[in-house]
């Protein structure tokens, strides 16, 4: 009955970012601390601003993450993972990512809204600074 | 529009910094100051929200502002943060070697801290922490005193001079450029004004310091700009560590070929006695004599750390649970960023993934729930070859529950080679990360 519920609730958000759920008990095996842990995945996702901005919204040429398509996302993933997909740096985080991990990142982009940041103005340092 | 969000900003701020004053002088009612500051915070963004308390936060660096941006950001402005910096500005350590080669100035590096409280209604105070009484839950600075209700000490690295005593007051003549600022700038005039032919001698300390790849970057930029300007010169790296610590690989083939006959690496090379006047340096093999003299001392967790008497007995860091970053020597206290003991590179990006961790466990404690037991969270670190071509390293980290300590995940390396394509990269890294650190 928990694995149920649990495979019931994957379907229910996978299927919400545009992720197919055909083979998904067979690939997508989601333990229920991950699930009903959302900090998990907000703090993984957000390790990721240092080059893809904060909540996905990158600054300059960066690809912009936030509102994702999550089945493009995690087809990329899966291609950097395999190396399918050359990459400079990219194959080195999606190796590192298991499958559970990359389905959820691309959950949790696809629900984020687009919004244009912005790097801080550089300012004339003090001559009181260290 | 704008001008009536400034005075409600500056009313805060006003309404804040004399409730800090108040309690300086005395009036220490934690209840009475508590009030005081949530009814001002919540004419910030318009709406009352219930404050689950004070989180307070020392440094404002790397770690110390991203922890308090996402601690307001998660709890939903339900979590009153105030953070504590001595600086009025931030200077970024990454890609301070830039300035050193020439194509960065340090102006390119500092920003300013008003977009971060504007955004997300964090407080700052611009104050010297002088002690903390963890008993009462308080911090004293030199202009007043604060309580919390968990504390976050983020206070980068201390240098420790006990092996070189007389470099503490020579920093004028031998900078460590290590912290950037005005020692960057120091540094960069000496290379400029050195003659062509001239010797650059530098050191790498002991592991573990700031930014590992650091230092080996750092002698690229100023190779780069010497190549260019004082074809003659050398540059002398006398490693403490018995081989390069980060990229050795890549490093090992730039030193070699893009400048070749320029930099003499010397691995096991502890400086053991400095002579400021000559610039003179001694190691147990070698005694040499520099134009220009760049020292990084050996480091330590920053000073409030110390005053909290966190760190270890016989090693100079602060041991925490990497679930919370909560210290093991201390109860609501938490440790980020370079002051951690870890086996982990004390990088910018580190330091901001530690940060949201640490506020990610903070917000779900104070909200009654368990903090994520596992957590899981990516590291890349750009280091520039020269103006254009930079290489990276980079890894997931993974919570290993046996250990209790964070390790890398299979996957993760370095570049092939440094390229300009991962140049831009670089770039583009320094942009998002300070945008999301100070915005």
């Amino acid at each position: 009955m928990k694995n149920y519920t649990v495979c019931f609730f994957v379907s229910l958000i996978l299927a919400s970012a545009g992720i197919p759920i055909n083979g998904m008990s067979a690939e997508v095996l989601v333990s229920t601390d991950t699930l009903s842990n959302s900090s998990h995945i907000r703090t993984l996702a957000a390790s990721c601003a240092a080059c893809h901005g904060s909540n996905g919204n990158s600054i300059g040429n960066m690809p912009v993450l936030a509102g994702i398509n999550g089945n493009y996302f995690v087809a990329q993933m899966l291609a950097f993972k395999s190396g399918e997909r050359p990459a400079s740096v990219m194959h080195h985080h999606a190796k590192g990512l298991n499958i559970d991990e990359i389905n959820l990142l691309g959950v949790h982009f696809s629900q984020q809204k687009r919004v244009s940041n912005v790097v801080p103005k550089s300012q004339t340092l003090k001559a009181n600074h260290d | 529009m704008t001008k009536i969000v400034t005075e409600k900003l500056d009313f805060e701020r006003r309404a804040f910094l004399k409730n800090i004053s108040l309690k300086a002088a005395g009036l220490t009612s934690t209840a009475i100051a508590g009030s005081a500051i949530l009814s001002a915070c919540s004419s910030l963004g318009g709406t009352s929200k219930a404050s689950l308390g004070r989180v307070v936060i020392i440094g404002g660096g790397y770690a110390g502002t991203t922890a308090a941006k996402y601690i307001r950001m998660w709890s939903n402005g339900t979590i009153e943060t105030v953070v504590i910096e001595k600086s009025s500005q931030f200077v970024s350590c990454p890609m301070s070697n830039l300035v050193l080669g020439g194509s960065k100035s340090i102006h390119d590096l500092t920003f300013g801290y008003d977009l971060v409280q504007k955004n997300h209604g964090v407080k700052w105070v611009n104050d010297e922490v002088t002690s903390i009484d963890a008993a009462a839950k308080k911090v004293v600075m030199k202009r007043g005193e604060i309580t919390y209700d968990r504390l976050i000490i983020a206070p980068g690295v201390d240098f420790n001079y006990a092996s070189l005593p007389n470099l503490e007051a020579a920093q004028e003549a031998i900078p460590h450029a290590w912290k950037a600022g005005w020692q960057t700038v120091n540094l960069r005039k000496q290379l400029e004004a050195m003659p062509d032919g001239g010797v650059f001698v530098m050191n790498v300390p002991r592991v573990p310091y700031r930014c590992p790849p650091g230092p080996y970057e750092r002698a690229c930029q100023v190779a780069s700009y010497f190549k260019t300007h004082k074809p003659k010169s050398k540059i002398i790296v006398l490693d403490a560590n018995p081989e390069i610590v980060s990229k050795k690989g890549l490093f090992s083939k730039v030193f070699s070929e893009m400048y070749a006959g320029m930099i003499d690496y010397r691995p096991n090379n502890v400086i053991v006695e400095v002579d400021v006047a000559s610039k003179t340096v001694t190691t147990d093999f070698d005694k040499l004599r520099a134009n220009v003299l760049n020292i990084i001392p050996p480091q330590r967790a920053g000073k409030p750390a110390q005053m909290a008497n966190l760190l270890e007995k016989d090693y100079p860091w602060c041991e925490v649970s990497f679930l919370t970053y909560e210290s093991v020597l201390a109860p609501n206290i938490h440790v980020i960023g370079d002051s951690v003991a870890a086996g982990l590179p004390k990088s910018a990006h580190m330091a901001t993934s530690q940060a949201r961790v640490c506020a990610s466990a903070i917000v779900e404690l104070m909200q009654g729930r368990t903090p994520d037991p596992a957590p899981v969270f990516a590291n890349t670190c750009y280091s520039y070859v020269n103006d254009t071509q930079a290489m990276h390293v980079a890894n997931v980290y993974r919570y290993d529950a046996a250990k209790k300590i964070m390790v890398a995940a299979e996957g993760g390396g370095v570049s092939q080679s440094p390229s300009e394509l991962e140049g831009q990269y670089a770039s583009a890294w320094a942009d998002n990360i300070w945008s999301d650190v100070l915005t």
